[in-house]
């Protein structure tokens, strides 16, 4: 597949790879290699302008849009810039993806408020974000995105604002997740947090095309880049 | 059909305003000329009313000089004929205190030949046509006199008004609903952040449009009830004159109870607008995204 925004170049090209349901990857590669773009394919932000995305054994890439939030549903989202709304609480940014689909108020601040304790930031809960330190803005996020219990798992640079303990905290709520069922993807440069996860696969964009060009990558990807 | 409803939680979703914007300012002022315009509108039905039907019920029997004694023979052909409401002959001194108008105090004078005049009412449905001719038969040389082309260019002349009033009343709708779609258009652009964010974790466009006419639907209720009241106090005011005026031109009262239910339905038919408009603009807008 390849995504192009506007009349511009394409920004990933000759994409072809399929991820293991369960599995757990990092995505890793320079600034401007397009990371950011192949997870929007991913969390369904964006349509490939060329070839096919096939999601939770569905063909997405020309779905019809209404059909789109039930899937969406499916996958927990860490934005690299958390996207809190600012002008709710903790409580609210976590509770968001219940209430949107539907569960019950008590079911809704049951696990809100165990997720908010997993997190470090029960105290924190009625805290707005800008009130929030960054570590905490990303802690907020990272519940956001988990408290569904997601099928597919989707982060941006997660740990890229908190220290190494919650950092590794963080890892291990993803490993919680991944060990549930949940296929992760995490997006990083943080080669500390890549070794901390051996079981994990890599994947190297640059330019826009999955490469391992130095071989020396662990764990290489089951995904090929295709020439053009 | 439920228009506002939603998911636990999402009155907050977007920011709570302290002070109501432009759009219900917007609202209030069309609710305001809106009712103004409508309840003239409705004035006029009610008048051309009631001029329609005093034009066909009624008609002024003349006999002149020459033949005004034959007066109480045609009073009794017409008291007998069907469908005769009433049947009164003008007194011939109101007549002469007509003429003192113009003449003077000749008018009083015994000579000058004054014709005898009989105004005749009809029921309800009955043509007037029939009974004509049967005057006409009775005392040759009396004549009648029908309203209709004295009153015929008053009546188009409301009914022109009338319609000219109801079309203001739709074109104000008009343009209120371009308020909204502009409000909505605004609204979602102020908010294109929260609602990326809500359609990311899954959220419908039925869910995010729902945050957004709970918005409208509170500024349209606010303009609407101000509007409203501020229309109720200047037809009170205006209407207390008016009413007079209308009373001594038509017989009737500018408005009936029918009239007054409609322009206490119109607010509430705004703000139902309202939200509906901002329904279809804001889902016509989120369409054009992924």
């Amino acid at each position: 597949m390849g995504l192009r925004y506007g009349t511009g170049a394409e920004v990933l090209r000759d994409l072809d790879f399929r991820l293991a349901a369960g599995g757990f990857y990092f995505l890793t590669g320079p600034s401007g290699a397009g990371k950011t773009s192949l997870l929007k394919l991913l969390y369904l932000a964006q349509r490939p302008t060329r070839g096919r995305i096939r999601l939770f054994g569905e063909e997405l890439s020309e779905a019809p849009r209404e059909a789109l939030p039930g899937f969406r549903r499916r996958i927990g989202v860490v934005f690299q810039d958390f996207r809190l709304i600012r002008h709710l609480s903790a409580f609210d940014n976590v509770a968001l993806p219940l209430r949107i689909a539907g569960r019950s108020e008590a079911e809704v601040d049951a696990s809100v408020r165990e997720m908010l304790d997993w997190v470090g930031l029960a105290d924190r809960s009625g805290a707005r974000p800008p009130t929030l330190s960054g570590g905490e803005q990303q802690r907020v996020a990272i519940a956001r995105a988990v408290i569904g219990r997601p099928e597919l798992l989707v982060a941006d640079e997660p740990t890229g604002n908190v220290d190494a303990e919650m950092a590794s905290r963080l890892l291990r709520l993803f490993e919680a997740l991944n060990g549930l069922g949940t296929t992760v993807v995490v997006a990083t440069h943080d080669i500390n947090l890549i070794a901390s996860q051996p079981r994990a696969e890599l994947m190297r964009l640059d330019g826009g095309t999955m490469v391992d060009p130095t071989g020396v990558l662990k764990n290489p990807p089951r995904s090929r880049a295709i020439a053009p | 059909m439920k228009l506002v409803g939603g998911m636990p939680g999402e009155g907050n979703l977007l920011p709570a305003q302290k002070v109501h914007g432009p759009t219900t300012a917007v609202i209030a002022i069309m609710t305001f000329a809106m009712l103004l315009v409508a309840a003239a509108g409705l004035a006029l039905t009610d008048a051309a009313g009631v001029v329609a039907k005093g034009v066909e019920s009624r008609f002024v029997i003349e006999l002149p000089a020459g033949i005004a004694g034959e007066l109480p023979k045609v009073l009794a052909a017409v008291r007998s004929a069907p469908g005769v409401q009433s049947a009164t002959p003008v007194p011939e001194t109101e007549m002469r205190s007509t003429l003192e108008s113009w003449l003077g105090s000749a008018a009083a004078a015994g000579d000058l030949p004054i014709p005898a005049l009989v105004t005749v009412e009809l029921k309800p449905g009955f043509n007037p046509t029939q009974l004509q001719a049967r005057i006409a038969q009775t005392v040759p040389g009396a004549t009648t006199v029908t309203e209709t082309a004295e009153l015929g260019p008053l009546l188009r002349s409301l009914h022109t008004l009338q319609w000219l009033a109801f079309s203001l009343v739709t074109l104000i709708a008009v343009a209120t609903s371009a308020a909204v779609v502009l409000a909505a258009r605004g609204a979602l652009d102020t908010h294109r952040f929260t609602i990326e964010i809500m359609h990311g974790i899954g959220a419908t466009d039925r869910q995010v449009t729902r945050l957004f006419e709970r918005k409208i639907a509170t500024d349209a209720l606010i303009g609407a009830v101000a509007g409203g009241l501020a229309a109720a106090i200047g037809l009170l005011l205006v209407g207390g004159a008016g009413a007079a005026f209308a009373g001594e031109l038509t017989g009737a009262a500018p408005l009936g109870q029918l009239d007054l239910l409609i322009l206490a339905i119109m607010p509430i038919l705004v703000v139902v607008l309202a939200i509906l408009v901002a329904r279809w603009a804001i889902l016509k807008a989120l369409r054009e995204t992924l």
